[in-house]
């Protein structure tokens, strides 16, 4: 038994016993409605500029991009623009298809030895696809539950909330971002135990964000399609909390503060985890700087003096045997042999 | 790890961070000054009069779309127009008839709650509110 | 040296399932073939290096000294506050497993360790450990707690696996392609050797040549009357083959160009070959168009081996270039065919010993053209400078003296992906030979592998670590030479030639390798040459010697 997904799946569960039975105790509506929501949206705002500021006290002395084509040289070769930008405008192109599109995973390919003796790279893009599912379907359902925290709705939300349900399927509407969601995290969770390598280098710290954010959809699809919630006593809480006015509405169920509980566990755990690669992303040197090295110079904040073996005291070493095989030299020998500097060779 | 250094490319990270704080605190500036209660959905004269709908009210708050699902169906598909509730009383299954008939105004009690939860159910896709065709 | 089994059965052992516990659970096992020797305590002496000592990897002790965490706790610290790349990689990985089969050890060996992930968990571990609160918090609750956050303390054993490992990449980048985030697993290995040399630990093969290039001008520790002896030695041969006595400048005070190339080439077959290649066109360039371009051997060396040591010490040793320039006053530099040297001129140099004011923004005098991208740092490749003077028709090319080669070529890793040098040597290469092919694209421009050797890990003792390391990229070579009967292996990088050879007479004993410059010379028509019957290597040009014959 996997030790790292067993602790992050007992966690989750007892995250959700915590919820569960604690919004039926008195006062826990209001400790994991209303507290809990507060201090983790505070924890996550805060904290996530903590580690980007934490980040950018630390200089990038060189420019290191990883250049993944052509670069600019001769007027006639034709640069790559994006992969190997010369251009802030070529940066911004670059880092635009990494964020949206996460260019660089397109690339993945899958390595075997075949027949023995020869290696193949093989399509693969199945990490790429998933990942690129659950990140903008996690997305859209994020963008869709505006409907919660605004009023009036704005109509870019209704009308990705029409997109999202043009299948019409069932009632209330079968939204394809959550079942797309919890399809891609279900990949993404099941190649890290049957892959061996993947199972080889997860953590812990890698199954329990995928089980919490599982938690989530998993609960709201309940709610949505399965047990019900009063949607409009929920709205009024949430709206409550977003216009700082917070209050209870009674009889809105346990599911619910599961729910809202693993957002807010997400919120406050983001900071300090591997999730802050949606910061960290923009932050990237390989990625996010001009190879403009050659005619643009770069300065490092630290470059100090450093110790050098001078010309002179490399001639002062070898002078002499510079001289005999007629190097020229700044110093002359001294003149003590005359006998051996004669050796003419054909140059001066 | 934080100490007292120096922020470098500080105009970048600020405008990201401001970009970053824009956009996670958007509910609460755009709700800014706004109380936004819930809608009370007004029950008309003649709903208040019949006391219960087809079922218990706290049923209907949250699958009266199941039923008015079912009903389609059943009408649509098997031709039957009547629906016996738990209590064995027998309703015409027929949303402008007998929904609409008790409920008179579509915009004081359907609309009232879809649009405060952004629902658009597409029941009016093909029915009218009777009121509404005037 | 540990004897290699015969490439099948080296083949067949490979087996990249990993064990089915977690990496922190398996031990590291040093093993001969693939560690190198330590460094010996006078190299590091000499460069003023602390902890210098005599010892081995595989003795129990390494003699560390006494508070060896703490001055490696000190060293991170001020790295971390020092690169924002460490940093930032440190602590956004979400171990997708992008990289894993990217790495050519990984591939070669199946060693689970050699994945790029895992080489930077042997860090991370250790950062999480002792810089991050939560890492801190979890110690209370006891090992086990921190080690499913994926922390560990640094102890001894933790030590020998980074010394391992890190003694196991080439800094190539080729993870850093795929990576979704651009985590560059050679900032990672820097960033580990610099805390390792903090106590002593480094290879010899690095430290040697660090120390001889400080001393010497070279890598190899050549001493400048030696230096030109070979050179001498070249010029007999370069007679020997077209009839004309080629006159290299050496430190010529107000030369045009100051050439600096990897002393390799100066040292080794073929990069031999190469050396005479460039002779011979700065012959051809000065005899037609009365351009002096100089060798100096106090800057006799293109290669940094102290990046593959330290930050500092690569601008020590860098230093040398720019200081170069200056005495001899020449108007700019130009670079040879080199891989690391090209990463460090084009990504390091001007930022750590620029600016180079006192030299002129390049211009080819010979075409007018302008080498815009170099206009700060002031060095040109000499695959930019030859492919502008082939483009504008300013070579006297035979490229059918190449007919009995059918050549591929193999990106280096750093001027692939730290620099983007693809099409230039493609286009020279093109313009001097006849048949040319490319290796699959998956192997090949940003995607190449590395020719297994690089980072200083072309020694003779971890034979076996190079053998795996080469394998991807011949692998691929094997391809087209079945496909399209390649016989020659081309390149743009010093350690490439050092190392093909040895990789090419295990995997592929029927391909040869070479410099672009070889090929460039072979085709060169010198001014007033006899008719060649022999390439460089004085091997027999088919037809051409029967012509000569009648």
């Amino acid at each position: 038994m996997n030790i790292s997904y067993m602790y992050s799946l007992i966690a989750v569960i007892v995250l959700f016993l915590l919820a569960y039975v604690g919004a039926m105790l008195p006062g826990g509506e209001v400790f994991f409605g209303i507290i809990i929501p507060y201090l983790a949206l505070i924890i996550f705002i805060l904290g996530f500029i903590n580690r980007i500021i934490d980040w950018a006290r630390s200089p990038v002395p060189f420019r290191i991009p990883t250049t993944c084509g052509q670069e600019k040289s001769l007027p006639w070769i034709k640069p790559n623009s994006i992969d190997n930008p010369t251009t802030t405008g070529g940066v911004i192109i670059r880092m635009f298809l990494e964020v949206v599109f996460f260019r660089s995973l397109f690339r993945n390919t899958k390595m075997a030895l075949k027949e023995g003796d020869k290696l193949s790279y093989e399509w693969e893009k199945w990490l790429w696809l998933f990942s690129l599912a659950f990140h903008w379907t996690f997305f859209v359902v994020l963008f869709r539950h505006l409907r919660f925290f605004t009023e009036p709705v704005p109509a870019l939300v209704e009308v990705v909330a029409k997109l999202d349900g043009f299948l019409q399927i069932g009632l209330p509407e079968l939204r394809i971002s959550g079942v797309v969601l919890l399809g891609a995290l279900i990949f993404l969770f099941l190649r890290r135990i049957y892959i061996p390598q993947m199972r080889f280098i997860s953590l812990a710290s890698d199954y329990f964000p995928l089980f919490l954010i599982i938690g989530i959809a998993f609960t709201g699809i309940l709610m949505r399609y399965f047990t019900k919630v009063d949607i409009v006593g929920v709205k009024e809480f949430t709206m409550s909390l977003a216009t700082f006015k917070p209050h209870i509405t009674q009889g809105i169920g346990s599911i619910f503060y599961v729910h809202l509980f693993f957002v807010s566990v997400l919120l406050a755990y983001f900071p300090f985890s591997k999730l802050m690669h949606l910061g960290g992303i923009f932050m990237s040197p390989t990625r996010n700087m001009v190879n403009n090295n050659r005619f643009k110079r770069h300065i490092n904040p630290w470059n100090y003096p450093v110790e050098v073996h001078t010309y002179e005291q490399y001639e002062d070493e070898f002078r002499e045997k510079m001289v005999g095989v007629g190097l020229p030299v700044v110093k002359p020998l001294a003149a003590k042999t005359p006998e051996e500097a004669k050796e003419p060779e054909e140059k001066e | 790890m934080t100490n007292n250094k120096k922020i470098y490319d500080k105009g970048m990270v600020i405008i990201g961070l401001c970009i970053f704080v824009v956009v996670i605190t958007f509910p609460f500036w755009f709700n800014f000054g706004n109380a936004a209660p819930a809608p009370e959905p007004k029950i008309a004269d003649k709903a208040k009069a019949a006391k219960e709908c087809v079922r218990p009210k706290a049923f209907m708050k949250v699958e009266h779309m199941q039923i008015l699902n079912e009903w389609r169906d059943t009408v649509v598909r098997d031709a039957k127009r009547i629906y016996v509730n738990s209590s064995g009383k027998e309703f015409n299954m027929s949303l402008t008839n007998t929904c609409l008939d008790c409920h008179t105004e579509k915009a004081e009690f359907c609309d009232k709650c879809h649009d405060y939860a952004s629902v658009s159910p597409y029941c009016w896709e093909c029915h009218i509110d009777p009121k509404e065709t005037k | 040296m540990k004897e290699l089994p015969n490439p099948d059965e080296f083949l067949s052992k490979i087996d990249h399932k990993p064990s089915p516990t977690g990496w922190m659970d398996t031990p590291v096992e040093i093993r001969r073939g693939i560690a190198c020797h330590a460094a010996k305590p006078d190299r590091l002496e000499y460069v003023g290096f602390p902890n210098p000592r005599d010892w081995s990897c595989f003795d129990e002790d390494w003699q560390l000294p006494e508070n060896w965490q703490e001055i490696l706790h000190k060293g991170f610290k001020e790295r971390l506050d020092r690169f924002r790349s460490v940093k930032i990689f440190m602590d956004i990985c979400v171990r997708c497993g992008a990289c894993a089969d990217k790495c050519h050890f990984f591939i070669g060996s199946g060693d689970p360790k050699n994945m790029p992930v895992v080489r930077a968990e042997l860090l991370r571990s250790v950062y999480r450990n002792d810089f991050t609160t939560a890492g801190k918090i979890l110690g209370l609750f006891g090992k086990k707690a921190k080690k499913a956050y994926g922390a560990r303390e640094l102890t001894l054993d933790v030590l020998k696996e980074w010394w391992y490992y890190f003694f196991q990449c080439t800094e190539c980048r080729r993870c850093s392609v795929f990576c979704p985030y651009g985590i560059d697993t050679a900032e990672i290995t820097i960033f580990g050797r610099e805390l390792l040399n903090l106590i002593g630990l480094n290879i010899d093969w690095v430290a040697a040549p660090v120390a001889f290039c400080y001393r010497t001008g070279n890598h190899l520790g050549i001493q400048p009357h030696a230096y030109k002896d070979m050179m001498d030695f070249f010029t007999d041969e370069i007679e020997e083959v077209c009839g004309i006595r080629v006159k290299p400048h050496f430190m010529k005070k107000k030369a045009d160009i100051l050439f600096i190339t990897p002393s390799g080439d100066v040292f080794a077959d073929p990069g031999t070959f190469t050396c005479m290649g460039y002779m011979m066109l700065f012959h051809f360039l000065q005899e037609k168009y009365g351009l002096e371009i100089t060798w100096s051997t106090y800057a006799s060396e293109g290669g940094n081996f102290g990046f593959f040591t330290s930050h500092e010490m690569m601008k020590r040793l860098n230093a040398k270039m720019y200081a170069e320039a200056k005495r001899l006053g020449v108007k700019w530099i130009l670079g040879g065919e080199c891989g690391h040297m090209w990463r460090v001129v084009h990504q390091y140099m001007d930022t750590m010993n620029g600016p180079a004011d006192f030299l002129e923004e390049p211009v080819n005098p010979i075409t007018g053209t302008k080498f815009e991208n170099a206009r700060s740092t002031k060095m040109v490749h000499i695959c930019e400078f030859v492919a502008d003077l082939i483009k504008h028709g300013k070579l006297d090319l035979d490229p059918s003296r190449n007919d009995h080669l059918k050549v591929t070529f193999h990106d280096s890793c750093n001027p692939a992906r730290g620099m983007g040098l693809l099409e230039e040597p493609r286009y020279v290469i093109k313009n001097v030979c006849n048949h040319f092919y490319e290796m699959p694209a998956n192997t090949i421009r940003e995607q190449t592998f590395c020719c297994g050797s690089g980072a200083g890990l072309n020694a003779g003792e971890n034979m076996e670590l190079r053998m795996q390391g080469a394998l991807p990229r011949l692998n691929a070579v094997k391809y087209v030479h079945e496909k399209h009967g390649v016989n020659m292996l081309s390149c743009v990088c010093a350690i490439d030639r050092a190392a093909f050879p040895t990789a090419l007479e295990y995997w592929l004993p029927e391909v040869d390798n070479c410099g672009v410059h070889e090929l460039v010379a072979n085709a060169l028509i010198l001014p007033g040459e006899k008719k060649r019957t022999v390439d460089l290597r004085n091997e027999p040009l088919p037809g051409m010697e029967d012509e000569d014959d009648e």
